[in-house]
């Protein structure tokens, strides 16, 4: 689909950055190893390495730019896992410290009755006083609230605690949930796979192996996940790059993974926050790098709420090919100090997937069209 | 002279076109028809060629933003090969607010009368200019509505006086269509008004009021505000007259493409014969509050802020400096755009009335602004009104430190005396 000047201006301008070799893997459609990994996030030139990046992107989802109409529900906020860079969990009797019954998680849902939301992203922290049934019902109640929603609830660090309350194998917890109306998990908790990381930022955390166990045992029991990697505080580029390498792995084996979505780090009400957070231009690259590597994954999502509005839009450019959705009720990286609105109305997503010159694809969590600009252009203004 | 609309039926034919938004190129275009030209576009600007203006309307409207951002960190790049970004220790004064232009995407002007209206007192002024110097400020950008009552004697004294008692604090102030309002009013040639004001101390003049050089244009969003030629001719009076001024570009309301691209061929044109320009600034209407904000399509997103800026950058080859303006952009996107051809951080802003009546501030300390610029890469360097390092870190070419010895190159012997 590419022309002769479009590679011509891709090899002029890669060879000039010194890519030229990863260029032309790039350009046949080969995989790139972890060395070539490591040469995308220390080439000074972004804009080669976003080139190529787009490149990719453009091959596998022309203009297409996905988004969706989702609310969140954070139905708890005790936690005992103490990972670093959180700034969200409580303990009991603290201030702010609150749990949602599922009858109030229904509630939040009921409340946006009026609205064409299609998806309920359902993640918490990991508290061992909520039952086994709790979970179950907060499904049941949330799918009966408003029975077309797509429950999509509980990283795989959730689904461990839930497994444990449980006291039974894995595969049969996600059965029961399935049955209760879940219909996918999303990506994070993930952090960063490496060992030496995990000792200093969140030991008590599953593993990276443990992680990517469970999100294997999710696919096999046929249930489609995201993955993420939280970037920008104490890991090294290589960590980085073993990150994505060991999730590249995993989707050869499993195929599950639908989006992969970099997650930036926030520095404020944390125990990290001496650390300046990753810049706007580290997040194009960490976007660019990710869709580079993980050749294997089909979308690469830049999460607006976290990157902020510019950002996201920009990163349309960079590799991404979504911006996640509406997003009503963000609790999470709002205790870490983002800025951003808590959610966004559906004309606007629009309106800066247009802007960004990409063609806006309302999709539901499973990426099945709902409403395409492609059929009923869009002006914007 | 009339408003941009009537309810009368007979409006239908006198009536300007209803503002529009500029639609966007959909990314396709770069990498199907459009290729080949952009290719060679690419190919003469990284050669360093001067771009036509068919060719700045070929990146606008074809160009994906990759493209762009490429073009636009390599002309910065040869500009300013050390990696400074620059940024000024100011303070905005707005002396008064009063105004009959009437400009219907301003939030910040009153009517005279009007129960906000105001004009400072000198002491006020003085006061915030004392805070501005204590601060180690080096400029004030003072910048007012066209108050009936106040000519230009009143700045004069004003001018004066700070300049008397805050020698190091330039007075960048007074935007053109501010210098023709007194022409008007006084009865007097514009050059007489800037002799006394240059005499007075006046060292420099800010590029506001330019919002898209072009009558269609202006004719809709400012039909009382000195029109296009006026503006280019005093910015050419206040380059005769030896003194330094920046242009702007207000973009996102009615213009064309074409139209943004007239405006840059504009500013390049009176450039190539004064080079009297220190830098370019561009912004997009901020319509949330303003008096005609029915008329005023959605503000525009981040993506066509660095479109703009990135085009301007590779056009504006004669201009040795873009500003980003952190003030109605926000510090992310202003971070970003250092890498979409700007190169300069613009005001701390100790004070800015005019944008945030719009709805929109940012107000970001010093430490936050070097902070940001390092972080993207750059080595951050105070700068006076002229462009000339002032910083004890400076290691580089010594710089203007004074208007006079930034007056416009092409106007004046190098080291010669008026």
């Amino acid at each position: 689909m590419s022309s002769d000047a479009v590679r011509g201006r891709l090899v002029d301008q890669a060879a000039g950055a010194g890519l030229g070799p990863i260029t032309e893997k790039v350009l046949a459609g080969e995989r790139l190893t972890c060395a070539e990994g490591l040469e995308l996030y220390r080439c000074e030139d972004l804009f080669a390495v976003g080139a190529l990046a787009n490149h990719v992107r453009e091959r596998l989802h022309g203009d297409l730019t996905y988004f969706n109409v989702n609310q969140h529900v954070n139905y708890t906020n005790l936690c005992n896992k103490f990972c670093s860079f959180c700034s969200f969990d409580r303990q009991p009797g603290q201030k702010g410290a609150y749990t949602f019954s599922p009858e109030e998680a229904a509630e939040k849902i009921r409340e946006q009755a009026d609205e064409p939301v299609t998806e309920v992203h359902i993640v918490g922290g990991v508290w061992p006083k909520l039952g086994y049934d709790y979970y179950l019902d907060l499904v049941r109640a949330v799918k009966q609230a408003r029975p077309s929603i797509h429950v999509k609830a509980f990283t795989m660090v959730e689904l461990d605690q839930i497994r444990r309350v449980a006291n039974k194998p894995l595969e049969e917890v996600l059965a029961d949930l399935r049955e209760a109306g879940l219909g996918s998990c999303p990506g994070g908790g993930a952090e960063v796979f490496a060992d030496r990381v995990h000792q200093a930022g969140y030991q008590q955390k599953m593993s990276g192996q443990e992680w990517l166990d469970t999100a294997r045992a999710v696919h096999q029991a046929g249930i489609r996940s995201n993955c993420t990697m939280l970037h920008g505080h104490i890991e090294t580029l290589e960590e980085r790059v073993d990150h994505l390498d060991r999730l590249r792995r995993l989707q050869d084996d499993t195929g599950g993974f639908q989006t992969y979505i970099p997650l930036s780090f926030h520095p404020e009400n944390n125990d990290w926050s001496h650390l300046p957070g990753p810049t706007a231009l580290d997040e194009l690259r960490e976007i660019a790098v990710g869709r580079l590597m993980l050749d294997n994954i089909p979308h690469v999502k830049a999460y607006w709420i976290l990157m902020d509005i510019p950002i996201a839009q920009l990163a349309l450019s960079f590799g991404a090919d979504d911006v996640d959705g509406t997003v009503v009720e963000e609790k999470i990286y709002h205790d870490a100090g983002a800025t951003t609105p808590q959610e966004v109305q559906r004309g606007e997503l629009i309106d800066w997937i247009c802007e960004a010159g990409r063609t806006p694809v309302e999709r539901d969590t499973l990426y099945n069209v709902v409403w395409s600009g492609e059929a009923e252009p869009v002006t914007t203004g | 002279m009339k408003a941009p609309t009537t309810t009368s039926e007979d409006a239908q034919d006198t009536a300007p076109a209803p503002p529009r938004a500029w639609s966007p190129p959909p990314a396709a275009r770069s990498r199907g028809p459009a290729a080949p030209a952009l290719a060679r576009i690419r190919a003469r600007v990284l050669e360093g060629q001067r771009i036509s203006a068919e060719e700045a309307l070929e990146l606008h409207e074809s160009a994906d933003l990759l493209l762009l951002g490429e073009l636009a960190d390599a002309v910065r790049r040869r500009k300013h090969p050390g990696g400074h970004v620059t940024y000024i220790v100011d303070r905005n004064i707005n002396p008064t607010n009063v105004c009959v232009t009437d400009c219907g995407f301003c939030a910040f002007y009153r009517r005279p009368k009007h129960e906000e209206a105001y004009v400072l007192e000198r002491e006020e002024i003085l006061e915030k200019v004392r805070e501005t110097a204590e601060l180690g400020g080096r400029q004030l950008l003072m910048q007012g509505g066209h108050h009936p009552k106040i000519q230009s004697d009143w700045w004069c004294e004003l001018i004066a006086d700070i300049r008397a008692r805050y020698p190091e604090v330039n007075c960048h102030a007074l935007s053109a269509p501010e210098l023709d309002f007194f022409s008007v009013i006084e009865k007097r040639p514009i050059e007489d008004i800037l002799a006394d004001l240059v005499a007075a101390g006046l060292g420099s003049v800010p590029g506001a009021g330019a919002e898209i050089l072009v009558e269609r244009v202006r004719r809709i969003i400012a039909p009382k505000k000195t029109d296009t030629d006026r503006w280019l001719e005093v910015h050419r009076k206040v380059h005769e007259a030896g003194l330094r001024s920046s242009a702007t570009m207000m973009f996102g309301h009615v213009e064309t493409a074409a139209e943004r691209v007239e405006h840059l061929v504009r500013l390049r044109d009176l450039q190539d014969e004064t080079g009297g320009f220190t830098a370019f600034a561009c912004w997009n209407t901020q319509p949330d509050g303003v008096p005609e904000e029915h008329l005023y399509p959605k503000k525009t997103t981040p993506a066509q802020y660095l479109r703009i800026n990135a085009i301007s950058r590779v056009f504006l080859d004669n201009f040795d400096n873009v500003q980003t303006s952190y003030v109605t952009q926000g510090i992310k996107l202003a971070q970003v755009s250092l890498r979409f051809g700007c190169n300069d951080f613009g005001g701390t802003m100790l004070e800015e009335n005019v944008v945030s009546a719009a709805g929109c501030f940012h107000l970001e300390s010093i430490q936050r602004i070097e902070s940001v610029i390092e972080r993207a890469g750059f080595t951050p360097r105070q700068r006076n009104s002229w462009y000339g390092i002032v910083d004890e870190r400076h290691d580089g070419p010594a710089s203007p430190s004074c208007a006079a010895e930034a007056r416009p190159p092409l106007l004046f012997a190098e080291g010669g005396v008026a």
